[in-house]
């Protein structure tokens, strides 16, 4: 009997641990936007079934019919309007082209092992024919696929991103910190803020053409370029975020720090940058969306390579795919632009842990 | 006959190399010799990019960006003499003759069809500027801008447009040092527009004709927008049509590398022309790729496999639309870049009167025949190319152009530029000069 209770007190408090488990996994599903998996976990753990359903039903029937009518509206309604590339694609075509676009991209990559292929082949009769100084490895030629371009768009936006944060968050401090220097800097954020990613392009172009005399492979013009733009129209809601966190910094804290004459760098260590902590990952969120956004336009105008060069080039050759294959792209620039900004949710969320200290 | 694998290869300076070229048919050698690995066969490992406009991509040369570049015959002339941005390009090979149109939209079409003769329910062709006169007349008298578009102010279409129109009697307009807008005294107004957005441009109402090489006028037919009335054949019978250019300080450098990549390129137009145009369909398949040309490929053969479609269903044979080897097209012909500079001279680009022994020297300067017959011969050695497939003995001029081929039936001699402006009926000749909106001198 008492075998039985232990076994039913293990049972219990497997279960509990089980619980405890799910729901700290539950506010990571949620932040990054997972949070239909919470409920499926808890029916499996043998929860109330009844009262799950109706939470599952609210995180995921529910989006799932705003989608299908969404895609049920799109497949009705475009077909109806006749560009004079033919009807607007519909969801089946911008699939259909997704796939294409899979399949480019597998093409592409055996023509690069044929052509690397090749190039070992020469190299082989180089060395028997004894000319081993014209033996030299070369890089493949091809075209970026459509992923070589997501790829580079992502590494181009991170760049920008990292450079932007690097100036705004110390800049906000600053601004946060002392009134003398927020007003000095105050009117230039008002004036730089709103200039669109299309008006910074030919100037960043210029400068960065004059200034980076020696690109090296890893890090070509047009990536500096893009990404420079990116910085420049993203660094504002970093910027201005920082600096309001910084100055709403709870004034006790502040004078606690004064009383025990902490330095100007271990203030803003240990008092400043906790506080500020959640604004400042508001400020990084709305950059990064912002900076995304940018990248596309600085990429399409400046023919850089990216999503953006993608889009532009299919536009350019308006053959009766292109606007299935922009589809694709721009449901792309969407699902990435999501997840980034859930990654630096997530990010917020281990960082700060809760929003007001 | 030795193969190319036994060839010995040339010893080239750089082998790694990015060429730029806009999305038109007429980039095909560069993309026939990349696929078909005629590159690298000379050792050449090459990038082909496509750029967003003719001026982007002769920066991009000239800043060296790109190693290369399918260029307008006039770019690398303009840039030379320092009209628009300077810079000493010169071109070892010449890409294609012919290739280019006229559309109109189909409004225009519709008030042009009055004066058109017809023949069995079909338009007479050529068909002349002269029955768009009476359309720009009506435009005018009403005080409506007649507005067209070509592709960059040096282009062989600003001149062919230019030159259909004046033989028609619409006055183009001049360009001066004062103003470059090339819209004095017009009577129709051009502008600038990059070759992929001409049709886009047409069906937005901004022009109502333009003048642009392939796909981009059947791509007006298929979009039902517009309708091609002529092609530069008909105006100019095997007119020079795009080179190849690169920066003279890049040939100096890299003598071999000019050498074997001139060798790719007649590879590849040979194979373009050879046996009867036998290969098209397999270099439109190539071209319709999303990184060359990237249209459909019905579009594309409509031109590339010697049709040409004007108004929606009436297609016609022609057989030298597009021609890559046949004629000696890939010679870079002095006598070709004299008519570029002297419709430069007559439109007021070249602003005063040039000497005929000038327009000798930067033809000279810019055209190079010389690396162009190195590499020809070499081919020849390698049994690549037949030996009769080269004029060996040229002096550089082609023979003159008969009357009978121009649409404005006035003789073209390569030898004599200053004498053949003084035969053309609109533009700038002898001491002509355009001061402050006035021609004066002369």
């Amino acid at each position: 009997m008492a075998n039985a209770t232990d076994n039913l007190d293990a049972g219990v408090a497997r279960q509990e641990r089980l619980h405890l488990m799910i729901n700290r996994a539950a506010g990571w599903l949620d932040a990054l936007g997972l949070a239909w998996i919470t409920p499926i976990l808890k029916i499996a753990a043998g929860d109330n079934p009844r009262e799950q359903f109706s939470e599952l039903r609210r995180v995921l029937v529910i989006p799932l019919i705003g989608i299908g009518i969404f895609l049920l509206a799109w497949g009705v309604l475009a077909p109806r309007v006749e560009t004079s590339l033919g009807a607007v694609p519909g969801p089946a075509q911008v699939w259909e082209q997704a796939v294409n676009l899979w399949e480019d991209h597998k093409a592409e990559r055996e023509k690069e092992a044929a052509f690397y292929e090749r190039l070992e082949a020469r190299n082989a009769k180089l060395a028997e024919e004894g000319k081993h100084d014209m033996i030299k490895m070369r890089a493949y030629t091809g075209k970026p696929t459509y992923f070589d371009q997501i790829v580079t768009s992502l590494l181009t936006v991170g760049l920008g991103f990292l450079i932007a944060t690097l100036i705004a968050v110390p800049l906000g401090i600053a601004s946060g910190l002392s009134k003398t220097f927020s007003g000095a800097i105050n009117p230039l954020i008002q004036i730089f803020k709103p200039v669109s990613p299309l008006a910074w392009l030919p100037i960043v172009t210029m400068v960065v053409s004059a200034l980076y005399l020696d690109p090296s492979d890893a890090l070509p013009k047009s990536l500096v370029i893009s990404a420079v733009t990116v910085t420049l129209c993203s660094l504002w809601p970093t910027l201005i975020n920082t600096a309001l966190g910084v100055a709403s910094i709870d004034k006790d804290l502040v004078n606690v720090g004064k009383v025990l004459q902490l330095s100007t760098p271990t203030t803003i260590r240990k008092l400043v940058l906790p506080s500020a902590l959640p604004l400042i990952f508001t400020g990084l969120r709305l950059s990064l969306g912002v900076g995304w956004m940018v990248l596309i336009a600085a990429e399409m105008l400046a023919q850089n390579p990216g999503l953006g060069k993608f889009v532009w080039d299919e536009f350019q050759n308006g053959s009766s795919s292109s606007l299935a294959r922009i589809m694709v792209a721009v449901l792309t620039i969407g699902v990435i632009g999501f997840m980034l900004d859930r990654i630096m949710y997530a990010l917020q969320s281990a960082f700060t842990f809760s929003a007001n200290r | 006959m030795p193969s190319a694998a036994d060839a010995e290869m040339l010893a080239v300076e750089k082998d790694e190399l990015t060429f730029g070229f806009i999305k038109l048919t007429d980039m095909a050698p560069l993309a026939v010799a990349k696929e078909l690995g005629y590159f690298e066969d000379e050792g050449l490992y090459v990038t082909l990019e496509p750029q967003a406009n003719w001026k982007v991509l002769l920066d991009r040369v000239i800043t060296g960006e790109l190693d290369g570049a399918h260029m307008l015959a006039g770019q690398p002339l303009a840039a030379t003499i320092g009209f628009g941005t300077e810079a000493h390009i010169v071109t070892p090979f010449s890409m294609d003759l012919n290739g280019n149109g006229i559309t109109v939209s189909n409004e225009i079409w519709e008030l042009m069809k009055a004066h058109v003769p017809m023949e069995d329910g079909k338009p007479v062709h050529p068909i002349k500027a002269d029955y768009l006169k009476p359309v720009v007349d009506q435009f005018k008298a009403e005080g409506k801008p007649f507005n067209m578009g070509m592709v960059f102010p040096v282009s062989t279409h600003n001149y062919e447009l230019r030159y259909w129109l004046a033989a028609g009697g619409i006055h183009p307009g001049f360009y001066s040092p004062s103003d470059v807008s090339g819209q004095i005294r017009a009577d129709a107004l051009l502008s600038v527009t990059p070759p992929p957005q001409m049709p886009a441009t047409l069906e937005a109402g901004t022009i109502y004709g333009y003048c642009v090489g392939e796909p981009w006028n059947q791509q007006a037919v298929f979009k039902g927008i517009g309708v091609p009335v002529i092609t530069d054949y008909e105006i100019w019978k095997n007119n020079p049509e795009k080179v190849f250019g690169l920066t003279k300080a890049f040939t100096e450098e890299n003598p071999n590398t000019t050498l074997a990549l001139t060798k790719a390129l007649i590879r590849a137009a040979k194979w373009l022309d050879e046996n009867d145009n036998a290969n098209r369909m397999e270099a439109v398949e190539i071209l319709s790729r999303s990184e060359y040309v990237g249209a459909d490929a019905e579009v594309i053969a409509n031109s590339m496999t010697g049709t040409f479609e004007y108004e929606k269903g009436d297609k016609r044979d022609v057989p030298d639309f597009n021609v890559f080897y046949r004629y000696f097209a890939t010679y870079p012909y002095y006598s070709d870049a004299v008519w570029y500079l002297t419709q430069m001279r007559r439109w007021g680009q070249i602003a005063e009167p040039r000497a005929d022994s000038w327009y000798d020297e930067v033809a000279k300067s810019v055209y190079r025949p010389d690396i162009y017959l190195q590499a020809a011969r070499m081919l020849v050695e390698e049994g690549h190319v037949a030996e009769a497939d080269f004029p060996w003995d040229s002096d550089g001029y082609r023979a003159p152009t008969p009357a009978a081929d121009i649409i404005d039936g006035v003789a073209y001699d390569g030898r004599a530029p200053n004498a053949y402006l003084d035969s053309l009926s609109i533009g700038l000749k002898g001491q002509q000069k355009v001061e402050g909106g006035e021609v004066v001198g002369g």
